[in-house]
This record gives structure tokens, sequence and C-alpha cells, in this order.
């Protein structure tokens, strides 16, 4: 029996004329993995950021619900939210030179974080982040405890970020990007630990990516967003056995696989590019690049299902690809 | 038989890097006696992951750099020796990055056409070129007014296409092409990039540290760790059966679109390799699987491998 | 809200633009003659003041000239120094730190040399002691000037150099065959710009004090030219008992100097964002 830890319905952000994220609706349950994939400006980071309450100055979020472990996020006020934060819900970017301070030592960083959500003395604190560095597989953890951010590589400012980000046993990693920056030997390594890590801890994992490749070694659930809303969700085998929205099919054709498609051969593509979605924009945001627009694609797009779990927001009925 | 359109033959690029007052400046071998040849008409592709040379590589192929060492041959000329609009007349770069390759300041129209305004074409003719140009990699002519902050990054790319074939050069290196795009326009421009390779009889070097466009682009491709090609293979032979223990965590590491095979173990430690600081013997030994007590000794050398070019004591 | 960025803007910009109108048109703008003098009509108050005269809004000064005439063509010469320094200085400092900046090496340490001896340099004493052996003419203190204020123009025409010179677009013209010349003047130079417009207004700011204090001092333009130095000058000796007439040349500098400012942040605003659109 799953529990849902994180629950979102109806999600709206907005920046100045902007309208970033379009009504997503968003479920983790304890202990899965659930890749939010989508291009650059979908409106996948915004949605994460907004969970968090670490939206920019001048954006604005509503929602029909928000809840994280059966407390709502929505009334919770910037105190309330900074207790949550880095305790129950950790989270790691992309770039993790931006996040861990360069004036202080990673084991003064990863015991503040202790300290400050649980209190304890400042020893106690270091001796579980040296257990915790050695857990991302650190080798001579109390000798990295002593060096600032600047000495270690990309590959090992990562696993400290995911070390720091375990300090307080969150129920709830959100991880946004967290190997784009990094070699592709290095990428899978630090993606190796994470699903180590999360079997092993039972840990929720919101994983945001724009690697189709990622999301299919790593999700169990699958939400597909592109122009601001979610197009299509649903347990990882069914999506990538049966991908029915255009857009989620188009996607998985633009990727090259080796020895999928020969040389000579072009790869599938979608023509145009991704849309920057305003203020007052309504109906289907992929119907500009799509090959099976019609007019009410303009209109309200009803939200269907394949199969029970496996949903997606198109006119077209599921089996359109045979038909 | 062809002359190769490249020849590059044992070149070496060495950086100095000053660590402070005190310390002696440190040399930096960002490419390290490395020859290959790539034959007229075909793709040669260069992976390899980051500080690995293969952008240094790409800039000396370009003439951007002089090498500290070797000599580089194109269509059987020194590139040292040849003048730069002869060179430029030979080879354009199309890079990463379609946010800092475009002069922000300058028109579309002004920047395709600049090789042309180099070369001393005059304005009428620069113009017809540069709009049949525009209209060849897919945009219209209109476009030649507008400013690159106006366009996506899919149609900055593009206008970057459109300056490298303008002066409808021999060769054509491009360095991570698609890197900062998103997957689907990724595809819009590898397709284009096949396309005018045909039209055209392009030679490009592809340079890119995702093997995945590598196996789909490039007929030979080169592998490169720490400032040395440790295999370099046809491309079909080098993705069934990579020889290299590098080539095979490589290989192991990309992540195909299929659900359930799970992450796999490319059986790397946890040392990262910094091209400051090259370890003796093998370069690859610290983080090898497979390696031997003499690979922290004797720095193997390229041989000949059923079809391919490795360099590895123990395959 | 109120956009204080934009008051301040609109602010510089109509004290500039009305200051430089006064400059330019002094000719047609001036009521009265500003050189002659007229003993009978020494120290008029301004007209807003007891005693005013209707024939003169800002009244007359120790000799009986006219004041506000002499405040406008003394808006011509703080401006024109203003602008010829930034002229002069700016051809020097932008083409050291183009210089050194792209070509970095040796280039790079004469250019840092040159910059790191001009900055150990004591403006003021220099720019005294050169216009006092020379003797005082306005092109001797604009070529003093001009050649003691390029050290800002340079350093920040050289780190913005150091930036652009790697992007590859630099590395595209190379590519492309063109010449040195031409990546630095058509490739380089557009992009770092909108950082030196931002170095001309604070200089320009800086150069117009500097006349100032040197007119102050009896050593930079020479009377009876009416800059706004050498009034403020001339009526120091007054201003216990006339305070007005050293306010008036005063608040005249404080404002336009102000108003450059104000225009230099704006035009950073502007320019940087049309950059990063």
């Amino acid at each position: 029996m799953s529990e849902t830890l994180l629950d979102i319905e109806g999600l709206h952000v907005r920046f100045g004329g902007m309208h970033a994220v379009r009504g997503t609706a968003l479920k983790v349950q304890r202990g899965e993995t659930h890749c939010l994939v989508g291009e650059s400006g979908c409106g996948k980071s915004v949605s994460a950021l907004a969970v968090m309450n670490l939206l920019s100055r001048g954006a604005r979020r509503d929602a029909t619900r928000m809840e994280f472990m059966g407390q709502d996020l929505l009334g919770l006020s910037e105190s309330g939210m900074s207790k949550l934060r880095g305790d129950a819900m950790a989270m790691i970017f992309q770039e993790p030179m931006t996040s861990l301070n360069p004036a202080y030592t990673v084991g003064s960083q990863m015991a503040e974080v202790y300290t400050r959500h649980r209190g304890g003395s400042r020893n106690a604190a270091l001796l579980r982040a040296a257990a915790l560095l050695a857990k991302v597989g650190i080798t001579a953890p109390e000798m990295r405890l002593a060096q600032y951010p600047h000495q270690l590589s990309g590959g090992l400012r990562q696993r400290v970020m995911i070390a720091m980000a375990l300090m307080c046993d969150p129920k709830l990693l959100i991880a946004d990007e967290p190997t784009t920056a990094l070699d592709v030997t290095v990428q899978a390594q630090i993606l190796r630990l994470l699903l180590e890590l999360q079997r092993e801890l039972g840990l929720a994992v919101l994983l945001i990516t724009h690697d189709l490749g990622i999301v299919a070694r790593m999700a169990h659930r699958v939400s597909v967003m592109y122009a601001g809303e979610v197009v299509e969700s649903a347990p990882a085998e069914a999506l990538f056995a049966a991908p029915t929205h255009p857009y989620t099919r188009g996607l998985l054709e633009c990727v090259p696989v080796p020895g999928r498609v020969r040389r000579d051969e072009k790869l599938g593509s979608i023509p145009g590019t991704v849309p920057r979605v305003r203020e007052g924009f309504a109906g289907c945001g992929f119907r500009e690049r799509c090959s099976q627009a019609m007019a009410e694609c303009a209109g309200t797009i009803p939200a269907r299902e394949r199969v029970p779990e496996h949903r997606y927001l198109c006119r077209l009925a599921p089996d359109w690809r045979a038909a | 038989m062809r002359a190769p359109a490249i020849e590059v033959r044992a070149v070496t690029r060495h950086f100095r890097q000053s660590t402070g007052l005190f310390t002696a400046a440190r040399s930096v071998r960002a490419v390290d006696g490395v020859s290959f040849s790539v034959p007229t008409g075909s793709c040669f592709g260069i992976v390899g992951e980051s500080g690995c040379g293969k952008s240094t590589l790409a800039r000396l192929i370009l003439g951007l750099h002089p090498p500290t060492g070797g000599e580089i041959v194109v269509e059987g000329q020194s590139l040292q020796a040849m003048d730069r609009r002869a060179r430029a007349r030979l080879i354009q770069p199309v890079f990463q990055d379609p946010f800092s390759s475009l002069n922000p300041r300058r028109r579309i129209r002004d920047i395709v056409g600049l090789p042309l305004a180099a070369q001393g074409t005059n304005p009428a003719q620069r113009d017809r070129q540069v709009d049949a140009m525009l209209e060849r990699v897919g945009l219209s002519a209109e476009m030649g007014g507008r400013l690159p902050a106006q366009l996506s990054g899919g149609q900055r790319q593009r206008v970057a296409i459109a300056r490298a074939l303008v002066l409808r050069p021999r060769i054509v290196v491009c360095d991570e092409p698609t890197s900062a795009l998103d997957v689907s326009v990724q595809a819009q421009i590898l397709n284009l990039l096949a396309e005018l390779r045909r039209d055209f009889g392009l030679t490009l070097v592809f340079i890119s540290h995702n093997l995945a466009v590598v196996e789909h682009v490039c007929d030979e491709v080169a592998v490169m760790y720490l400032g040395r090609i440790v295999e370099r293979a046809p491309t079909d032979t080098l993705f069934r059966a990579p020889a290299h223990p590098y080539t095979r965590a490589l290989l192991a590491s990309v992540l195909t679109p299929e659900p359930g095979l799970g992450i796999p173990d490319v059986g790397l430690g946890d040392s990262y390799p910094d091209p400051a600081n090259i370890p003796p013997g093998c370069r690859f030994h610290p983080r090898c699987p497979i390696a031997e007590a003499g690979c922290s000794e004797r720095d193997p050398s390229p041989r000949a491998l059923d079809g391919r070019e490795v360099a590895c004591h123990l395959v | 809200m109120i956009n204080f960025r934009l008051i301040a803007a609109v602010l510089g910009l109509v004290i500039v633009g009305v200051v430089a109108f006064c400059a330019v048109f002094a000719g047609w703008i001036v009521p009265h003659d500003p050189f002659v003098q007229n003993l009978d009509g020494r120290m008029i108050p301004p007209l807003f003041m007891e005693g005013g005269q209707a024939g003169h809004f800002l009244g007359t000064d120790q000799l009986g000239r006219d004041y506000f005439s002499r405040l406008i063509l003394g808006a011509r010469i703080s401006l024109l120094i203003g602008v010829a320094t930034v002229i002069t200085s700016g051809l020097i400092g932008i083409t050291l730190g183009l210089l050194g900046g792209f070509f970095g090496g040796r280039v790079d340490d004469v250019v840092m040399f040159a910059i790191t001896c001009r900055l150990s340099i004591p403006l003021i004493l220099v720019a005294l002691t050169v216009v006092g052996l020379v003797g005082s003419s306005l092109t001797v203190v604009v070529l003093t000037l001009g050649l003691l204020l390029w050290d800002r123009f340079a350093v920040v025409a050289r780190t913005t150099t150091m930036q652009v010179r790697n992007l590859d677009y630099v590395a595209a013209a190379w590519a492309s065959g063109c010449s040195v010349t031409h990546i630095i003047l058509k490739e380089v130079l557009p992009n770092i710009v909108h950082h030196l417009v931002v170095v001309a207004t604070l200089e320009m700011a800086l150069a117009i004090l500097l006349e100032a204090a040197l007119s102050f001092l009896g050593l930079g333009v020479p009377p009876p030219l009416p800059s706004w130095g050498l009034m403020i000058a001339e009526a120091k000796d007054y201003m216990f008992f006339t305070p007005w007439v050293i306010m008036v040349p005063g608040i005249a500098l404080f404002v336009l100097v102000l108003g450059i400012n104000f225009l230099g942040d704006a035009l950073r605003d502007i320019l940087g964002a049309t950059r990063d659109a």
C-alpha cells in the first residue's frame, strides 16, 4: 500500500506576463522515484521551486492543493517552510558549486544543516557528516570534511551535496538536473548512487531532468511537461511501451539510440521550437508543432486515460497511432 | 586513392598556467601527441570527457592555436603556412553555444556575411549569397535583419551553420554543435548537418561528449583521454566491440531510453582526471578497472588491432 | 510604486540637456555681454532677493558683470572641458585597455605597468605643477586632465576585452579570415562599449570638478573666461557678505555633476538591458 508524500493539484505559476506553470498536478508516493521530464522552459524546474516556495521575487504561485506528508504547504509561513527545507524535504541542484558556500569547509556546512534542524553538538554532527560522506562513496571522508568546495572535482561536489541533503533523514529528495553538469561516466556513478540510496533509505525522489535515458533508467513514474502542463503521466514501463501524447512520442523519436537508426536515415524530429506561454493562452501548448493538430486543439483539452494510472492531455484516442 | 582531407601528425599543444608569484608556471599538456587522418568526405568523431583536450584539438585543426609540436596538413597544405583567407575558404567552425558564437551587436545578415566580407566580396553579391544560404539552412531571408537575441537556440545554431558554409568550405569542424540544444531541436540540427554534408560533399570533424549522437553521425571515432587518443576505430567496430577499458566505460555509461535496465556500474573509481596533473605510465591507470602493476610505469603507445588503433598494454 | 531609477534617469537627461543647450546656444541666450563691466552696478542681488533688478536675473558680480550671462557661458566652458577631456583620456585609455586585454602576455604586462604608474601619480598635484609651469589656458587644462584621467578607461576596457576575447564569436571571426584590426574594432569594441559609456560619464563629472578645483586655485582657465570654478574662486572673498555669489555657481556645478551621474546610471541600465534581452 503506497502512501502519497507530496500531493499537488492545479499549480499555477506566473511571472510578469508569462504563465510558466499551467495547472500542474503531481503526486509523489513514499519510496518512489518520480521523474519530471521536459525541455528547457517547460516549467519543470519552476514547479519544483514552487513546491519549496523558492520562486524568485515577482513570481506568483497558486494551487488548489499542495500537501506534503498531509501538511498544507500553501498556508505555511516562510519560517515553517524553512523548517521543512533541508529537513524532511531536501534538495540538490544542477551546479553544486553555486549551492555550496565557497567560504566554509564541507564539514562546517554539513554540520550546520544538522544543528540548525536537529540541534545537538557540532561534533556529533561532524561524525554524522563523515559517516554520510563514506556512504556516498567518498574515500577518506575526514580529510574531505576539512576541505573547501573549490578543492573538490565536480563529481565529488555532487556527492557532497547528496550527503548534505541526507543529513536530516529526508523523506523527499528533490533533485533538479543533478547530473547535467557532469561527465557521462561520473553521471552514471552519481545516478547509481542515488538509486542505491533511494532503495536503502526508502527515499522518495522527485527527479527533474531533460534526459529520457535517465528517466527510463531511474523512474517508477514519469510526468512529461510541455509548455507549463503535464501532458502525460504514467508508470515508466507503460510510458515507454505506449507513449500516447504526440509530444512524448515525438520526443522519444528524437533521441538517437545506438543501433536504432541507420546512419544515412533521418532522426525523428519535432519542427519548430519550444514556445513561451503568455498569460491568456488557452488550449494545447503543443498544437503549433503537432502533426495531428486540429481546430479543437485551441479549446479546452480533456484529460484522458489510456489505462488506469496512464493519463494524457490530448483530444486523440489512445490508439490514434494505429488508426 | 585521394589524399586525406586532414592529416594530424604527432600534434601537441601545451598551455602555460601560472599558479602564483613564487611557483614556477606549470605546463598543461592539453593535447599530447595526437595523430590521425580524415579521408575526404567522411565524418570523423572525437569523443571524450571534459578536460580531455577535444576542444583544444578542434581549435588546432581550425588554426586558431598554433600547435606546440607536430604538424597539421589540410588538403595537402600545411595549416600553419596557409594565409588566413585561404584557410577560411577551406575550413570553418560550428561551435557549441549558439548564444556566445554570434556577436550580439550584429544583424544576422552581417554575421553570416562576415567570412565573405573578409574575402573582399562586394556587398551586393554578399547579400545574395547570404540570403540563399539562410534559406538553405531552413531560415527565411527576412531573418537577416534581426539580431541574435531575437532568435531561438535552434535558429541561432542554423545561423552558425550558415556562416560556416557561406564560403563553401571543404571541411567543417563542429565542436559540440548540439549540446546546448533541447532534444527535439538537436534532432533537427543533426538532420540538417547530415543533409548539408551530403549536398556540399563536406568532410566533417564532429566533437561531442554524447556517444549516441556520435554513433549516429560519424564514420570513424577517436576516443580521447587526458590529451591522448586511447582508441580509434570505425564507428561500427567501436560500438560493437570496444577494446580500451575507457571506451568500454564510456559506452556503458550511455543511458538509452529503455526502462528496466537500471544504471550500469561503469567500474571507475572516485578519482577524477586532472589535465594539470597527468599520472605517470598509462594516463588511465588510476581509474582503470583492469590495471596491473606495469600500467603505472609504462606509457602505452597506440598499436593496430583488428582494424582499429588502441593504446593499452592489456588488450 | 515610485520608480526612483526612472525619475533619476529623466532628471539626469533634463539637467544635462538643459546645460548642453545653454552651452551650445550661449550666444543667443545671454541677456548681457558677460565680459562687460559696470562698476556702478556691482553686487546687485538676484531678482528673487531684496534689491534685485529686472535686468539682472541672477544679479551682478564684484565687477558688475551680469551673473546669469556668466553662468551660461561658464556652462559652455565646463562642458567643453568635460567632453574634450573624456575624448582625450578615452582614446588613450581604451586603446591601451583593448591592446592589453586582447593580446595579453607581454603587451598586457606593459599596459598594466602603465596603469600602475598612472595610479601612483598624485592627480591634483601633477595637474597643478604642469599648469603652473606651462601656463594656464583651456588647451593646457584639457590636455593635462586628458593625459591623467585615462586609467579607469584602460582598466575597464582591459577586463571587458579579456572576457569578450574568449567568446566563440571572436573565434568564429578568426576562422572567417578576419584581420586583427577588424576583430578588435568590429567584434570586441562594440560589445564593451556600454561599459565604457558609463566610465565616460563618471570621468566627465570628475574632469568638470577637477577643472573647477584648478580654476579655484587660479590655475585653471584664465580670467576673464567665466568657468564655474573660477566664479567660485572670485566669489570666495565676498561669500560672508553676499553668500549668493558663491552659491549660484556652486549649486550649478553640483546639479550638473549629479545630472551626469544620473545619466550614466541610466545609460548603464539601458545598454546593459539590450545586451541581455
